[in-house]
């Protein structure tokens, strides 16, 4: 464990519409600390290297367990979330800045409804009668099946893979990887199998599947080491087989 | 008069269960989270959840679920509303299965039960390592598919300042604040649910919980009159690794598996783990525990530690030496790796340290509030609770109502292991069934609110905001925290004792005396997250205050509350028949006659002020004390 000073680059920005500016911050410490406890301890003494006093670092976190997908942040380029960033692994001084695609709330605090309004748009959710009960389970799903669907049962919505594709963005309508898998997830399902159709048919129009440009980043960055780009080449296949029933099927 | 409408306050497994139970009546439902609702603490349980589906052969029923957990919080705990919850649980999961939530399977393709803390048979339905995070995301999907069909409207990134009353004291609504705008703004509703979740920040950094967990939104219903129930239980989790931003649990499988404790013996020893000499270590549980050793019960395991780094001075680590290790080097690697993969890998990726090369450095941490606001339930002739009743979980201010770690159901003094996913969906669910019988029920030219009301308490609030911009103390919100986590939990944490309890007190006036005069160090209208911080500190002094009165008040050691000064230890070695033993069972007996019940704190203006209400312990009365040896 050092005692030197942690130094700090940190985009700023105060408003939506204002421009961005960068402070440097040297933070006394352990090395052992992370991403999150670092700026949990800036937020005490804003001070910057030049003794300015400045406004405490806005920005996201919740369970620092990276399972909330709340504090994901951009760390020295890497989109990632910043509670399993352990200073000691990072290269000083350390570079923050808010999450890139997604529009700038204040500091490092990005606003990620859309993902949200992805997983809408592909409807990504099993259609139940009630949350009552119904006296019966969902059909069985055998271990294999089961393992393959939890790695996609684990995406937290950090959007560190939206913020690494680079067929996401700002001026583009693409719905980005978390709500496709999404797709592959929901489809596989027993009973979510049933509105299938419906899902490939959002994932068939603009912004969908089509728009993946296969560059691979989201998978590279995934902090949940979730299969995307499997569940886009599955994808892939169901859409193709769709667009065939969709021409040649009984109408 | 319009349709009846709901606001649900927090977006965890009870907020989105009560979300979707209310909206699926036909109710419109607007919901508020101080983040993406995908976000809430609900999604850090691991362990898993409890129904009785005996799968396993072993004779499993739901009466034993329903002892257990009634003795796993030493009877405290309404027995009505535990049996209906171990009733409803198998149906629940059935619930949870046909939306979609990834349980792990048997060979068959069936669910998988398995076996956890507090009992004796496999009766834990788990998602992988994740089932919080699981269950949480089948609701949240649920509740995504109702806001696209215009049934559910979410306010994300909203907080929650105050009630509504009206004349009579009936809740109409809520003031609520963007956290981006730092509009407050008022929303009138028909009935309110409280979702919002634990408060274990009131111990941080040295808590599980979330750094939203703070319980202000508890402690705001509280000081407009609801009350507070057994606020004094807190459980605490023996092994946690250290963080500089929070505690993060080291399952018990850890010391199962074969892991030692220890702190040097020498006080202020700095040499690493590794070089000093085994004849130099002290293996304290296994000496205070020779028959149990390293594996003796998580309450125990956490005192023990708490008497060696506290009182006996020998902890390591800075911040006053308060860790000890928890040690697996000398195992087997490859078996450690294969049994225990997940632990070390979180210790490793937070740690940045291998546990299979170095001791690990653990601290019992705040986990797990069993207290609350308090709730109400309607016995039904079979025992249980009446379903669709309106006084299920109503606190005492009527359209308000409450489930949820938020309030104080279901647990009793201590927390049944993986009971906690349970509680949290199955009070969702009644909570959101009562508020539709509380909805049709209601006159139908119900008197709305008087405008002068929701008017002026926008002006109060934002008259808050604008004291605290301009307030120019010495200390900052966030310095403050850490004094209020480190002073709970030294003299209200996991040993108790009257005189540090009273200090304690005294501390949290001094604490509230400083907040009213702390700086925020920003005065920006926009996303201003210290204005916010600052609010909710406040609250959270108020409900600490409610939890170190309530642990000064209750002479006994029951459950997560533990009085070494009243404390009726069972004679070693003596059984049922034993005149010792018998003694001990009527000494067992008068602690109950005067302490089995529930506390129940009111606010006042002086503190809390505190009264006892009688447990209902008709499902299985308390003849037997808790006796796991």
């Amino acid at each position: 464990m050092t005692e030197q000073p942690i130094h700090l680059r940190i985009r700023r920005q105060d408003r939506p519409d204002s421009a961005p500016y960068w402070q440097e911050f040297a933070i006394p410490g352990r090395s052992d600390h992370n991403i999150v406890s670092l700026l949990m301890a800036l937020r005490e003494n804003p001070v910057t290297v030049s003794g300015q006093r400045v406004d405490p670092v806005v920005w996201e976190h919740n369970c620092m367990e990276e399972v909330c997908g709340a504090c994901a942040l951009l760390i020295n380029g890497v989109p990632r979330p910043s509670c399993s960033a352990l200073v000691a692994e990072l290269e000083q001084p350390i570079r923050l800045e808010p999450l890139p695609k997604f529009p700038v709330v204040r500091d490092l605090l990005v606003d990620r409804r859309r993902i949200d309004q992805g997983l809408k748009q592909v409807k990504a959710w099993i259609k139940i009668d009630g949350v009552w009960d119904t006296h019966e389970g969902a059909p069985r799903i055998g271990p294999s099946e089961w393992a393959a669907n939890y790695l996609y049962s684990r995406c937290m919505s950090c959007g560190c893979c939206m913020a690494a594709c680079p067929q996401f963005g700002t001026d583009s309508d693409f719905l980005g990887p978390a709500p496709l898998a999404q797709v592959r997830l929901m489809n596989a399902h027993p009973t979510g199998r049933y509105d299938k159709t419906e899902r490939l048919h959002a994932i068939m129009a603009d912004g969908g599947l089509s728009d993946c440009g296969n560059a691979q980043n989201c998978v590279r960055v995934c902090p949940k080491e979730i299969p995307l780009t499997t569940a886009i080449g599955e994808l892939g296949r169901q859409t193709t087989v769709q667009l065939l029933k969709d021409i040649f099927g009984p109408r | 008069m319009s349709k009846p409408n709901v606001i649900v306050i927090g977006g965890g497994l009870g907020g989105l269960w009560a979300t979707l139970r209310i909206a699926h009546a036909g109710f419109p439902v607007e919901l508020f989270s101080l983040f993406e609702v995908k976000r809430s603490h609900s999604v850090c349980a691991q362990g898993g959840i409890n129904a009785v589906l005996d799968s396993k052969g072993q004779h499993d029923s739901i009466r034993q679920h329903i002892i257990d957990t009634v003795k796993g919080g030493e009877y405290l705990a309404n027995q009505p509303p535990v049996k209906a919850m171990c009733e409803d649980a198998p149906g629940l999961i059935r619930t949870f299965e046909r939306m979609g939530v990834t349980f792990s399977r048997t060979s068959e393709g069936l669910l998988d039960q398995r076996l956890f803390g507090g009992v004796k048979n496999k009766r834990t339905c788990f998602a992988g390592a994740s089932t919080g995070q699981q269950l949480l995301y089948g609701v949240d999907q649920q509740v995504r598919r109702l806001e696209s069909e215009d049934k559910v409207v979410k306010h994300e990134w909203w907080e929650f300042l105050s009630l509504l009353l009206d004349a009579d004291g009936v809740c109409r609504g809520i003031v609520a604040m963007d956290l981006k705008s730092l509009e407050v703004r008022a929303f009138a509703a028909d009935a309110i649910v409280v979702a919002s979740g634990g408060m274990g920040q009131l111990y941080a950094p040295k808590s599980t919980t979330s750094t939203n967990s703070t319980g202000a939104a508890a402690s705001r219903c509280y000081r407009q009159g609801a009350w507070m129930a057994n606020a004094e239980f807190f459980q605490f989790h023996p092994t946690a690794m250290m963080g500089h931003d929070k505690n993060r649990l080291m399952s018990e499988a850890a010391r199962g598996e074969g892991g030692r404790i220890w702190v040097p013996k020498t006080p202020g020893d700095r040499r690493p783990p590794k070089t000093i000499p085994e004849s130099e270590r002290f293996y304290f549980l296994e000496e205070f525990f020779p028959a149990y050793g390293n594996t003796v019960a998580r309450d125990e395991a956490a005192r023990a530690i708490w008497t060696v780094t506290r009182q006996m001075g020998l902890g390591i680590g800075g911040d006053g030496g308060d860790r000890v290790y928890l040690d697996l080097t000398h195992l087997d690697a490859a078996f450690i790796g294969a049994r225990l993969g997940a632990i070390l890998e979180i210790y490793r990726k937070f740690a940045g340290v291998d546990p299979m090369t170095e001791p690990m450095e653990i601290f019992p941490a705040a986990h797990y509030g069993m207290g609350g606001l308090w709730v109400d339930f309607e016995r039904s002739a079979d025992g249980g609770i009446q379903p669709d009743s309106p006084r299920n979980h109503a606190t005492n201010i009527p359209g308000l109502y409450a489930c949820g770690e938020c309030d104080y159901a279901y647990h009793g003094a201590n927390r049944l292991g993986a009971n906690s996913l349970l509680s949290a969906s199955y009070s969702g669910r009644i909570a959101g069934e009562s508020v539709v019988s509380y909805l049709k029920g209601l006159a139908s030219d119900g008197a709305s609110l008087a405008p002068e009301i929701p008017q002026a308490e926008v002006a109060r609030q934002q008259a808050i905001n604008a004291d605290l911009m301009r307030a120019d103390g010495a200390d900052t919100p966030y310095l403050i925290q850490k004094e209020l986590g480190a002073l709970m939990t030294a003299k209200v944490g996991v040993v108790r004792s009257n005189p540090e309890l009273e200090s304690a007190v005294g501390e949290l006036q001094v604490l509230r005396d400083r907040l009213r005069n702390a700086r925020l160090g920003e005065s920006s209208t926009w996303s201003n997250q210290s204005l916010a911080f600052a609010r909710q500190l406040g609250d959270m002094i108020e409900l600490a205050g409610v939890v170190a009165r309530g642990a000064l008040a209750r002479d006994e050691c029951r459950g997560a509350h533990y009085k070494p000064a009243f404390r009726i230890p069972i004679p070693e070695g003596k059984f049922a028949g034993d005149p010792e033993f018998e003694t001990y069972r009527a000494r067992w007996h008068a602690n109950n006659a005067q302490w089995l019940k529930t506390t129940i704190a009111e606010h006042t203006e002086d503190g809390p002020r505190l009264s006892y209400q009688e447990v209902d312990l008709s499902v299985y009365p308390p003849t037997e004390p808790r006796d796991y040896r």
